[in-house]
């Protein structure tokens, strides 16, 4: 061993081939995903219902008879053998092509509907032609391009979510968590609003409603035309809009008080499911260097405070002026909202500010100012409010953020960024939910005394980037703002030295030098310093 | 400013490192003949079986060393000039150094059978054993067996690693069941079901007589001892065990036994050489510990303890009760205090075992018959809680409180099934019955 070897690469050829069941479902699923591209190139199918259930129930059997031929003849376990040296897991070639082909689906998707067969005047054709018998049979309505891809969304849960449990099956809190996913999935996103859809009338009107959506998770909770239609519907309209203010200031905080944001991103976010089980195969792709925190933090905030300066300018721009007619005008809009920032900013500050990193506090104060600065200048000098027109605002943010960053980027990089990029760089509501994780909940992952190894298998497979073993190996507990308490890291360490659990905010972060095992009089000793 | 030098980049010199960097200015260099940056040996067997890379079994980014100012060095050292304060590497080139920690790890064992040294017969140690398996086997084709020698460990791993290749594995284990030297024969048993359940051809009682060439130097086959049959292989993978790294060391006046000897202060017999992590030979066993320990936590001990020493604060290593874990293919296993293999358990000892019907999961809870106390315990397929445990070993618990309580000490993810009430059971019923 007196040689020094410099070549660090090892290449790794694990047995490849796929077994006759794996082929078999390859075949069968690229079937289903056949017909729907035939219909793509307006070749009419006769029977649209028939072979649009083919077409669905080929792609769901294909990938169950996948999973049943990747794990029927294996012992209960973790089940990663071979990740980093499979071309689609380790961003190989087939991991590009599928993210080129997912992110062109998102292009079209999101900009070029006519190309799925959305027609301006007239009826449906091609693909979203094709999903109109099933749209017709739940709502009562023709598809759209929204219902194809929701459709398609909830397949891809569905199907993927059984790979998931066949995958974990050992581990009964994945497998409960993700039949939870899977179930508001099918339910409150798919099923539920297309038969409110049926409610609707000539003069009843609710708009599309995914209840677990929250804002600034669906940004446009807010936005003139929805409050006008749930105005309008009466009683349930009204009951609605009063939901989606109440899930966002009581329901949500109490959840993520009790049991940490896992309870929305891991177990009822849909954006959240379809990381959870079709994005599984790449969660451990995420970046887990430090800059990449740094990056992320920096990011999400913004993302957050865009949210809260665009739904607040679209709401100020169609209240009215005039106090005799609804008391809530403009200018209380307007105050209550810097006030309410003001208040929240301060009790952060009071109560917790040393647990907050140098450049958080940077960028709270920055950012606090900025927002006040310009509501001032607006009272001041009548300037626009935020200087550009809440319009200009909103299709920017819904153009940037609500399509290119969490559907292009965020899905369509799936293979080559991880599973998580959106729910990690992206999304508002994470940052809030992670915001209140890191300072005011009962959530924590504990570390197991002395045992951890410093392996790496949970940093590893860590779909937020976080180094867990960073923590583990010095004994301290995981509190992150970023975490979405999948379990994973749990899953995978094979010494059982993580658990996720809620417990009391007293001791919640212990940052012990020395970790159990060793002498107590060193315990004390440097613990105390 | 003194310069600390540090020999091995493995856990116990990194900790030792990073300690001493914590209570001080000194400069401080780290060698190593095996990688450029500290990785975790633990994990050598993933990288194998494609769970990870190579860059994920680095605990500390590359640019930590810069930052913490720690200073690392490639290269190997070849004697030590204790008198002048110099080490000499291969190559000729010196370093002098103030004070000295040897933190050089382990070697494979060979017992000296013949044909040890073939080409295909191999450790599983370093980061060059691995790339070295990587050549001997990368897949069934060029390896359409593999035999393992010595059930231990490192054994067992190896046998995990080379199973995700379809490599089929023929494991030879000296002792009539797997780990049995350390293992309660209950424990041991379940998991000589769970290798076999891999495909894996497991004999027990089994010795290796020698290893056969063939024309190129190459291993052909394996000799058994017991029946003399000759079977058939590519690899044959030597896991009995591992001994200190002391080669090099043998004319340097430094005073070596199994290790190298230092006392409690982890201070050898020359002024300003240490040694710590798995190199270190205690002049007197700690309790029931052994006086070679090769295991993550106590190098990482040895670390923090000896950086106390040398930044001003002598201080003895003196660890807590004894725990480890490890992974046999799916069934983790945990152990906290003492529970001693069925063939070595002291008179007092008494077992009490049960065993889940899937077989994948059991507990053994060591018993002092003579005052009821509670001495250890193995758990496998079940998590446990280590501060809980501790604390009842520190307290000096019964056996009956243990039971009694063993839920609060559960550590497995939420919503997992619990055992408690069944193991209660078995214990109540176990007094019944006899
Ligand atoms: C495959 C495997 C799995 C393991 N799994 C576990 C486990 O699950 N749990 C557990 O507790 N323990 C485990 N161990 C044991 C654990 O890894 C060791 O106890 C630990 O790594 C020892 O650390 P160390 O710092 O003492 O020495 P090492 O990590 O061995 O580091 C010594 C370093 O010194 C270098 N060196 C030696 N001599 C010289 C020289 N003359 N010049 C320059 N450099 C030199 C070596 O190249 C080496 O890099 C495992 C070991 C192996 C091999
Ligand atoms: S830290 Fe663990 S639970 Fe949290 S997101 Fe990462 S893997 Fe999931
Ligand atoms: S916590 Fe577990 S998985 Fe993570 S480094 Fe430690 S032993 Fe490995």
């Amino acid at each position: 061993m007196d040689t020094i070897q410099r070549n660090m690469s090892l290449t790794g050829e694990p047995p490849k081939a796929l077994n006759v069941l794996q082929k078999l479902g390859t075949l069968i699923g690229m079937f289903g995903l056949t017909i729907i591209l035939m219909a793509g190139f307006n070749i009419d199918f006769p029977n649209k219902a028939l072979w649009l259930t083919i077409a669905l129930g080929s792609i769901l059997s294909g990938v169950v008879l996948f999973s049943l031929g990747a794990y029927r003849n294996k012992i209960a376990g973790i089940k990663n053998d071979g990740v980093w040296f499979k071309s689609i897991s380790n961003r190989g070639y087939l991991a590009w092509l599928m993210g080129i082909a997912l992110t062109l689906f998102y292009i079209v998707l999101y900009f070029y509907p006519a190309y799925l067969g959305l027609n301006e005047n007239g009826a449906n054709t091609g693909i979203i032609a094709l999903f109109d018998p099933l749209s017709m049979f739940l709502s009562g309505n023709p598809a759209s391009e929204w219902f194809v891809y929701g459709t398609l969304y909830t397949i891809a849960i569905f199907a993927f979510g059984i790979k998931f449990i066949w995958k974990y099956r050992n581990n009964r809190h994945e497998k409960i968590r993700t039949v939870s996913v899977m179930f508001f999935q099918l339910s409150f996103a798919f099923l539920i609003p297309e038969f409110m859809a049926r409610l609707n009338s000539e003069t009843f009107s609710l708009p599309y409603y995914d209840l677990k959506n929250i804002w600034p998770l669906n940004y446009y909770n807010f936005e003139q035309y929805r409050v006008d239609s749930f105005i309008s519907a009466g009683d349930i309209g009204l009951a609605l809009l009063i939901f989606g203010v109440v899930s966002i200031f009581v329901i949500t905080p109490i959840l993520t008080y009790k049991y940490g944001k896992r309870w929305y991103c891991s177990w009822v976010c849909g954006c959240g499911g379809l990381a959870e089980t079709a994005g599984d195969p790449f969660r451990h792709l995420s970046d887990k260097r430090m800059v990449a925190w740094k990056i992320e933090r920096w990011v999400v905030h913004s993302v957050l405070v865009f949210v809260v300066v665009m739904t607040t300018a679209v709401i100020h721009s169609y209240l009215g002026d005039d106090a005799t007619k609804y008391w809530l005008t403009r200018d209380v809009f307007l105050i209550s909202v810097a006030v309410f920032l003001t208040v929240l900013f301060a009790a952060i500050w009071i109560f917790k500010r040393e647990q907050l990193k140098k450049d958080a506090r940077y960028g709270a104060i920055g950012y606090l100012t900025i927002i006040l600065l310009l509501t001032a200048l607006h009272f001041s000098s009548g300037k626009t409010l935020f200087l550009f027109e809440a319009e200009t605002l909103r299709s920017t943010y819904g153009f940037l953020i609500g399509a290119i960053f969490s559907g292009v980027i965020g899905t369509g990089f799936y293979p080559i960024f991880g599973s998580r990029v959106w729910c990690r760089y992206g999304c508002p509501m994470a940052a809030i939910l992670g915001l209140q994780q890191r300072l005011f909940s009962r959530f924590r992952i504990t570390t197991n005394g002395g045992q951890c190894i410093s392996c790496g298998n949970c940093s590893t497979y860590c779909e937020m980037g976080i180094d867990v073993r960073a923590y583990a190996q010095k004994g301290e507990n995981i509190v992150r703002a970023s975490c979405v308490g999948c379990g994973i890291c749990s899953a995978v360490c094979p010494r059982g030295v993580l658990k996720l659990e809620n417990g009391p905010l007293e001791g919640r972060i212990d940052s012990n030098e020395i970790l159990l095992g060793n002498d107590p009089n060193l315990l004390q000793l440097i613990n105390r310093n | 400013m003194e310069h600390i030098v540090i020999i091995g980049n493995g856990i116990s010199g990194v900790t030792a490192a990073r300690h001493i960097r914590k209570l001080s200015d000194k400069r401080i260099t780290i060698i190593s003949a095996e990688t450029d940056y500290f990785f975790s040996r633990t994990a050598l067997m993933y990288i194998y079986m494609g769970h990870m890379k190579y860059e994920h079994t680095k605990p500390y980014e590359d640019y930590f060393w810069k930052k913490n100012r720690i200073e690392l060095k490639r290269g190997y050292v070849h004697t030590i000039d204790h008198l002048n304060k110099q080490l000499v590497f291969t190559g000729g080139e010196t370093m002098s150094f103030d004070k000295l920690i040897l933190a050089v790890g382990s070697k494979p064992n060979k017992f000296g059978w013949p044909g040890q040294d073939l080409k295909a017969v191999q450790g599983l140690y370093s980061f060059q054993d691995l790339q070295e398996l990587e050549v001997n086997a990368p897949n069934k084709d060029v390896c359409k067996r593999a035999v393992i020698v010595g059930g231990g460990l490192i054994g067992i791993e190896l046998a995990e690693m080379l199973s995700t290749r379809n490599i089929p594995v023929t494991f030879l284990v000296r002792e009539f069941g797997f780990w049995n030297g350390v293992l309660p024969d209950g424990d041991s048993a379940m998991i000589n079901r769970h290798i076999r359940n891999h495909n894996i051809d497991l004999r027990l009682g089994t010795n290796l007589r020698e290893i056969l060439p063939d024309d190129h130097g190459r291993a052909r086959a394996v000799v058994i001892e017991e029946t003399g049959e000759e079977i058939p292989c590519d690899l044959v993978g030597l896991t009995a065990g591992v001994s200190p790294n002391i080669e090099f060391l043998k004319d340097s006046g430094i005073e070596l036994g199994r290790g190298i000897k230092v006392n409690r202060y982890l201070e050898t017999n020359i002024d300003d050489i240490y040694a710590i992590g798995d190199c270190a030979e205690q002049r007197q066993p700690i309790g029931n510990r052994k006086s070679v320990e090769a295991v993550w936590y106590t190098g990482r001990m040895m670390g923090e303890v000896v950086a106390q020493t040398i930044c001003g604060n002598r201080m003895q290593y003196n660890p807590g009760h004894w725990f480890n874990s490890a992974k046999f293919f799916d069934i983790e296993y945990q152990t906290y205090g003492w529970v001693h293999s069925t063939a070595l358990k002291p008179d007092y000892e008494s077992h009490f075992h049960w065993i889940h019907p899937d077989d994948t999961k059991c507990i053994t809870i060591a018993t002092n018959t003579t005052n009821g106390k509670f001495l250890g315990i193995n758990a496998f397929g079940i998590r446990l809680r280590h501060e809980i445990i501790d604390r009842w070993l520190t307290e000096e618990q019964s056996t009956d409180y243990v039971i009694r309580n063993l839920g609060s000490a559960n550590f497995d993810p939420e919503f997992y099934l619990r055992f408690e009430r069944s193991i209660k059971q078995a214990y109540t019923n176990q007094f019944q019955t006899n």
